[in-house]
Order: structure tokens, then sequence, then C-alpha cells
């Protein structure tokens, strides 16, 4: 069975597993549930898998996906029954299904962040983050491969909102999954660099639903 | 989760090592148990998740009713810093709770570099180091483990040691402690009572004296302990517990794969060697049994790779059926099958080319010595012509990467056996050059020698190991005359030589150099990180206590050594007489050709040595 794709959420303990060994992990899963994934001829062969949009460790998702191909037949509804017998704790298989709209279509991610802070009121935090990131231009200075390089993320927000709670912002954000890419953890960054006063003491993310540019759910 | 753990875990190297949650991992509710025992590991994740030891201790105990076994590890030193500077107690992997709420506190300790990793876990968890320190019964602290068959470097800090097999002892150890729960004992009454278990050495109950010149002049025991602590070893191995629902880590680590059993013990009788003589006697797994408890983890596990562990893979009397069982089933899963401990002869050389269909993975020999006399002398029965004869078949066959492995400072050993070292190394290459069946290609010989090491219950335990001057000379001189391009040539250092050589047969004065080690900052020794030969030499000054007395030391038969109330089976007197044997270049035939009654039958009850 050809251009299948999976569905997952990663939680809980699970969201330190790093994105190599999550390939290892998700391959292990499929021979443990009695469903050999394809693999690649050839010298060194391999499992043909592959991931929508990979996951920096420590956050947690609802909406990811993978592609694969299984040797074999099996009713799509089997399949996440039986992986999810196999998987470790905090990895759940949601749906499987035949993939039709390529990941190079995705745009937008709707992310969750916790910003906590230990000694600040979170409610007096609000208003400058709100006033921070509705600036036209958030230039940050990001270390890529080739160096550090100054980055405007104000692009790739298309919203951010905030609400105080019991020590912690929680904020939504739609941000940018693909060219660019955005990782959510610059959020707290930008605030390190520009605006220590509102950088929480820890900020952790949840990814919630991913869309492509006409912002249809994408699946 | 705890929040300050949380927090300090995207700061770390690989946080998956910490986290718990793997595949296979026991979990129980902590309501409906009654003794929570933590299983630790003293080196990193990697390592021990590595340990089939470990595997099997882990299942074992968690078969048991209202015991909920869980798995700890030191962390990495990055890992450390952050857990001391958010104040977090080191806890056990499963539920996350802090050690010090255990029950008991077992470590499985395999090697003496490990020690000082023992006092800083115990440390991380907030408890006391020393036995004499923890009044109260719970939390217990013991240990088990290759290095524990001398219980004396470590003896201040354990309440007792299991000298043996561990899944042997386990559970009546803690139905003893359950039971002393129970009625309120004191610490010292379960000690007593734990000392009537067979294996069990409480080591307050046990009282060195020394002589004058430092050695020691006897063992006392004390309060009805027993005169000697008998090793306990499974006897029915063959249906023995195995655990076919190993624990699949989410982050890579050193031996990740399946590993089956197929046998203790060892018949050969290398004289250096420690794990052939305190593993005695031969216990085998049919291969019926061993076949279906592979598939059983390969299927519980989605492991992509099986290997076969024991002390020499040939030796295995069904080896082929064992083989063709496996392979019958690994073959159209493309599952790798690996047989580490092969012996150099043509029947290892036909089945290796028959599991590895694909890829020829390079070839490694251990002749331990250079002359045929030297490895004579310390039984290592293996001759110069099926060394040779394996390595040209296996460069006919393609093979273009080998390796050979040697010690150094052997007993007996002279110059003429050091270069026999690259003498032998010279003609395998020659062996290449007019035998390999792809020249192209080149070929890789590496030779490593390590410093040998005199282990405790072995023919050399009275031996003095080289100093380090001499060790050093002798890798010069070898190195001089490694002069061929495509050998290379990898020697240990020294430094941890002298160190493990002292542990290893080290009486309990040795605890406070441990102890002094740790507290100016030693851990993870047996990393290069973090070993460091000025923190020990300063430890063993402080401690008024000379390195060499321990390492570089001839004993005489009838000096009393440190580890002379464990009764590990193999008789002193055998072990002395072949040491003899040694000087004289003997050999002694091996258990199969003819018993030399070691004394490790008694151990059986009974029971029959498959040697």
């Amino acid at each position: 069975m050809d251009n299948l794709r999976l569905r997952f959420s990663k939680t809980g303990r699970a969201v330190y597993i790093s994105h190599l060994d999550l390939m290892r992990t998700m391959q292990r899963a499929f021979l443990r549930a009695g469903m050999p994934l394809k693999y690649s001829e050839g010298f060194n062969p391999h499992a043909q898998i592959s991931f929508a949009l990979p996951l920096s460790v420590g956050t947690a998702s609802l909406c990811d996906l993978m592609d694969f191909h299984l040797n074999g037949f099996m009713s799509l509804s089997e399949i996440p029954f039986r992986l999810n017998r196999a998987l470790p704790e905090g990895i759940e298989v949601l749906e499987a299904y035949e993939w039709e709209n390529k990941f190079k279509n995705i745009k937008w991610l709707d992310v969750e962040g916790i910003f906590e802070y230990d000694n600040r009121s979170p409610s007096e935090m609000l208003p400058g983050l709100m006033d921070f990131f509705a600036r036209d231009s958030i230039v940050i200075k990001k270390k890529t491969k080739s160096g550090v390089n100054d980055t405007d993320i104000a692009p790739a927000i298309r919203s951010i909102t905030f609400d105080a709670g019991e020590g912690i912002v929680t904020l939504k954000a739609l941000i940018s999954a693909q060219e660019p890419t955005l990782n959510p953890e610059l959020l707290p960054s930008a605030l390190e660099q520009l605006a220590p006063e509102l950088k929480p003491d820890f900020a952790s993310f949840t990814r919630m639903q991913i869309y492509d540019a006409d912002m249809r759910i994408f699946r | 989760m705890d929040k300050r753990l949380r927090r300090i875990l995207p700061k770390v190297q690989k946080p998956a090592r910490y986290t718990g949650g793997e595949y296979n991992q026991i979990i129980k509710d902590k309501a409906s148990v009654d003794l929570r025992m933590a299983l630790c590991f003293p080196d990193t994740y990697e390592i021990g998740m590595s340990n089939l030891g470990i595997k099997i201790l882990y299942g074992a105990i968690n078969e048991m009713d209202g015991v909920w076994c869980e798995r700890c590890f030191a962390p990495w030193g990055d890992m450390e810093d952050e857990m001391r500077r958010a104040n977090i107690p080191l806890w056990a992997l499963e539920s996350g709770d802090p050690l010090a709420e255990f029950d008991a506190i077992g470590f499985s300790v395999g090697y003496e570099m490990a020690y000082t990793n023992v006092l800083n876990m115990l440390d991380l968890a907030g408890i006391p180091l020393r036995s004499a320190d923890r009044k109260s019964l719970t939390p217990l602290v013991f240990a088990g483990g290759t290095s524990n068959v001398n219980p004396e470097p470590m003896a201040d800090i354990l309440d007792f040691c299991f000298i043996g097999e561990g899944e042997e002892m386990d559970s009546e150890l803690l139905l003893l402690l359950r039971k002393a729960k129970a009625e309120d004992w004191s610490k010292e009454r379960f000690l007593s009572e734990a000392a009537n278990i067979e294996g069990i050495y409480v080591p307050s109950l046990y009282e060195p004296i020394y002589n004058d010149d430092g050695t020691l002049k006897e063992i006392k025991v004390k309060d009805g302990a027993p005169e000697y602590v008998r090793r306990r070893i499974v006897t029915d191995f063959d249906s023995a517990y195995f655990p076919t629902k190993p624990i699949v880590p989410s982050t890579e680590i050193v031996h990740d794969r399946v590993t089956l059993e197929l046998f203790r013990g060892c018949i050969r009788g290398c004289r250096f060697c420690q794990a052939g003589f305190v593993y005695r006697p031969v216990r085998s797994r049919s291969s019926e049994r061993l076949v279906s408890q592979g598939i059983e983890s390969l299927e519980s596990t989605g492991y992509q790779e099986i290997t076969l562990s024991s002390l020499s893979t040939s030796d295995y009397r069904p080896l082929s059926e064992l083989c063709d069982g496996l392979l019958d089933f690994c073959v159209p899963r493309s599952i790798g099958l690996s047989l580490p401990s092969l012996r150099a002869d043509n029947f290892s050389l036909d089945l290796m080319s028959k599991v590895q269909q694909v890829r020829k993975s390079g070839l490694t020999f251990a002749p331990e010595a250079g002359t045929q006399r030297l490895r004579d002398a310390i039984n290592k029965n293996v001759s110069e012509e099926d060394l040779l004869n394996t390595c040209r078949i296996a460069f006919e066959g393609g093979w273009n990467n080998i390796k050979l492995y040697f010690m150094l400072g052997l007993p007996t050993e002279t110059d003429e056996d050091v270069l026999g070292i690259s003498e032998l190394a010279m003609k395998v290459l020659w062996l290449w050059k007019s035998h390999a069946s792809n020249k192209a290609r080149g070929v890789n010989i590496t030779v490593s020698t390590s410093c040998f090491v005199p282990k405790p219950h072995t023919p050399f335990q009275w031996e003095a190991q080289v100093d380090m001057e001499e060790y050093r000379r002798r890798v010069a001189l070898l190195r001089e005359h490694m002069r061929a391009k495509a050998i290379s040539y990898n020697w240990h250092d020294a430094d941890t030589s002298l160190i493990e050589a002292v542990l290893s047969r080290g009486d309990r004065r040795i605890g406070a150099v441990i102890e002094e080690v740790w507290k100016n900052g030693g851990k993870l020794d047996s990393w290069s990180e973090y070993f460091s030969f000025a923190r020990w030499m300063a430890a063993f000054e402080k401690c008024g206590l000379d390195p060499k007395f321990y390492a570089c030391r001839e004993r005489t038969f009838d000096e009393v050594l440190p580890w002379s109330r464990v009764d590990i089976g193999v008789k002193p007197e055998f072990l002395w007489r072949e040491r003899e044997m040694c000087y004289n270049a003997e050999l002694s035939p091996d258990c199969r050709k003819k018993c030399t009654n070691c004394g490790a039958l008694s151990l059986m009850n009974g029971g029959r040595c498959d040697g």
C-alpha cells in the first residue's frame, strides 16, 4: 500500500524524543505492530518514511504527519489501532489515510504556547507582549549553518494573542510553517534579545493544527 | 513531570535519556505495591540499557507481586550540573520519584571504575554514602555484579553485596525485606538475617585485621555470620527467567538490539580471565528455547538486529542449529544476526559467511599474546597456525579488515613475547598480500594492546602488575617495530590500568580513597573526559596508601586476600596450581576434554556442569 499518511500526536514524556530517534521509534513500532514498512532498494535499505515538519525537542504536537508505504494490505482503520499498542508512551496515532496533498503545500501552523513567569505578574506582562508582537518588524539574530544572521520574524507571524493565567501567559499564534519556517521557540528568544523584561522564565509550545496557504486544514 | 525537571531537560544533551516512558517499560500502581526497588546502573543510560544483566533483573524482579522495580542511571555531567543547580534529587525513570523514597536501592556494578559513580549517584539522591550513616531500615543500599567478587573496597558504602547471580537472590532478599518492614525490624536485625541467605555478604559482619606490613592478618567473622559466602548461581539455566519483552529505548544506545544468552561460564580457562573462572560452572540453554526467545524478543521490540551473548560463542554445542533456526526467521525479514566471540577457526568463518550475507564487517581476534610460549602460559588455546589459517581464508573470501587484541604485562612476558606481537601482525599482513582476493581495496590491520590487570579469583590473583614505566617501555618497544603502513597500533593508557588494578584487589581501606576521589569531583571514571589520574594519586597520598602495594606486589599463597571470605566455587588450590602451570608454560585441557576439578561443580547442588 502506497502513499499513506499518519496523523499523530506527540506529548508528555515523548516530546523529548528527537526527530532522528522518532524515525527509528516509528520503524520499530510498525514492526511490533506486524506491519512492515516498505524499504528502499539498494546497498543500505532504509524505510521510506518522511515527516511533514520536523518537531524540535521539547515541543509537543497534536497534529504531526508522517508519510509511509506498507508492504501488503490492511484496512486503514486497523492501522492506528495496531500502532497505538506498539508505540511508546506519549505518541498516539489519530488516523491513517491515503494522502492527496503534498507536504510542500503546508503553509501555516497554529501553535499554543505557555510562558511561565515565576516572580512577575502575568497580567502585567500582557500589554508589553501584545505591543511587542504587534510591531511591523522584529529583527532578531538567528544562528544558522552559515553563522549568525539577522532575521525579521514579524512577517512569519500571521496572528498572535495572549491571555493571562495563574503564573503563566498563554498564547495562540498562527505562524509560518514553511518558507519561511518559524520555530516557535524564536518567540521567547525574540523577547530575550529585544525586550528582556518580557522574557518568560520558561516557555513551551504545542502544535495544534496545520493549514495550507488558503487556511484550509491540511491533512 | 516535575516542573524543575521540565525546565532543565531542554538544556541538556540527549534529554530522552532522563525521561523514561520507553516501550515495554513496566508501570505499576504505587498504591498496590508494598516494595519499591530502584535498579541502578552506575554509568550512563546508553551503557546501562545495553547491559543484559539489567534487562534480566528488571524483568525478573517485576515478575514479583507487590514489587515495583524501576531503573536509574548516572546522569552525564551537563545533566548533573543542572540537577544540582535546580536542586533535583536523582529519580527513577518509570515513576519519576526520588530514589530516597525507595525501599531497596540496588546497583549492578560490572567494573571497578564505576565505584565513584555509585557514590555520586547516592549523593545526587541525597542518601548518606556510608552504610553506618544510614540508620533506618530503608532505603537499603546494596550491589551485585562481577566486581563484587571482591566486595571489600565498597564495604563501608554498601549494606550488603550479592555474590553471584542476582535473579537467584533478589526475590529471597525482597521477601525478607517485606517481612522486616511489616514487623518493623531494625536495620541490624535485617542485616544479620540477610547474612543467612546464601550469596549475601554483609560487610559489617566481617572485620579486617591488618599486620604491621599492611597485609591482612585475618578477616574476622562476627555475630554468627557464615565463615564463607558461597556464590549463588542459577542451577537450571535452561528454564531460568529470560526477558523477552525488553525495554526499547527511544534514543540510541550502545548495543541497540536483541541479545540472547547462550550459556554462562566458560570451558576454556584462560588464566588471566576473571569471567572465565567466576561464572563457572558452564550452564547452557537449549537451542530450541533460544530460537523461541529470540523470535519473541524480536517481535516484542521491533529490533532489526539480534546478537548472541556468551563468553565463547564457538563453544556453544548446537551453534549451527541455533543459527539456522534464527536465520529462518531473520532472513525473510531482513533482520541481521551477529556472532561475537567466535574462535579463530574454519568453522567460525563458514558460519560468519552464512550469517553475514550482505555486509562483511571486520573480523576481530584476541590472541592476547604474541608468542606461542606465552599463549600457552596463559592457557589461551589459540595456535598461530589456526589464526593464520583463518586469516588466509578470510582474505580469500574478501575480508580486508582485521582487528587483533593483545595484552602487555602478562606474567612471564619477555621482550621476545612483546615483539612477537609485531611479528604476528606482519605475518597477517604477508598473508593478505599473498592471498587477498581483491587487493585494490587495501587492508586494515589494527593491533590493540591493553595493560594486564590481575583480577581476584583467577590464577593470577597473586601476581604483581608490571609498573607503569615498564608497561610504557614495552609499548614503546612494540611501537618501534610496528612500521608497516597497513598496520595501525593502539594502546591503552597505563593510568587507568593501575587504578583498575588497585580497585580490583583492594581491601577495605581503599574505600577511603574512593570516597576522597569522589569528594574531589571524581565520577564517570571509565570516561576519559572525566578520569583524572592526578586526582586518584592525590587521594592515595591523603589516605596514606601506596597504589603499588595493591597493584604491583606479588602475594604469597598463604597471604589473606581481601576476597578470601568469598567462595566463588573455583578453589584457591586449583587457581594456585594453574598459576604454577603458567610458569612452566603448561596448558590445561578445556573442560570438555577433561574435567580439571576446579571446584565450581559444588555450586550446582547435584546438577550437571555442561563443560
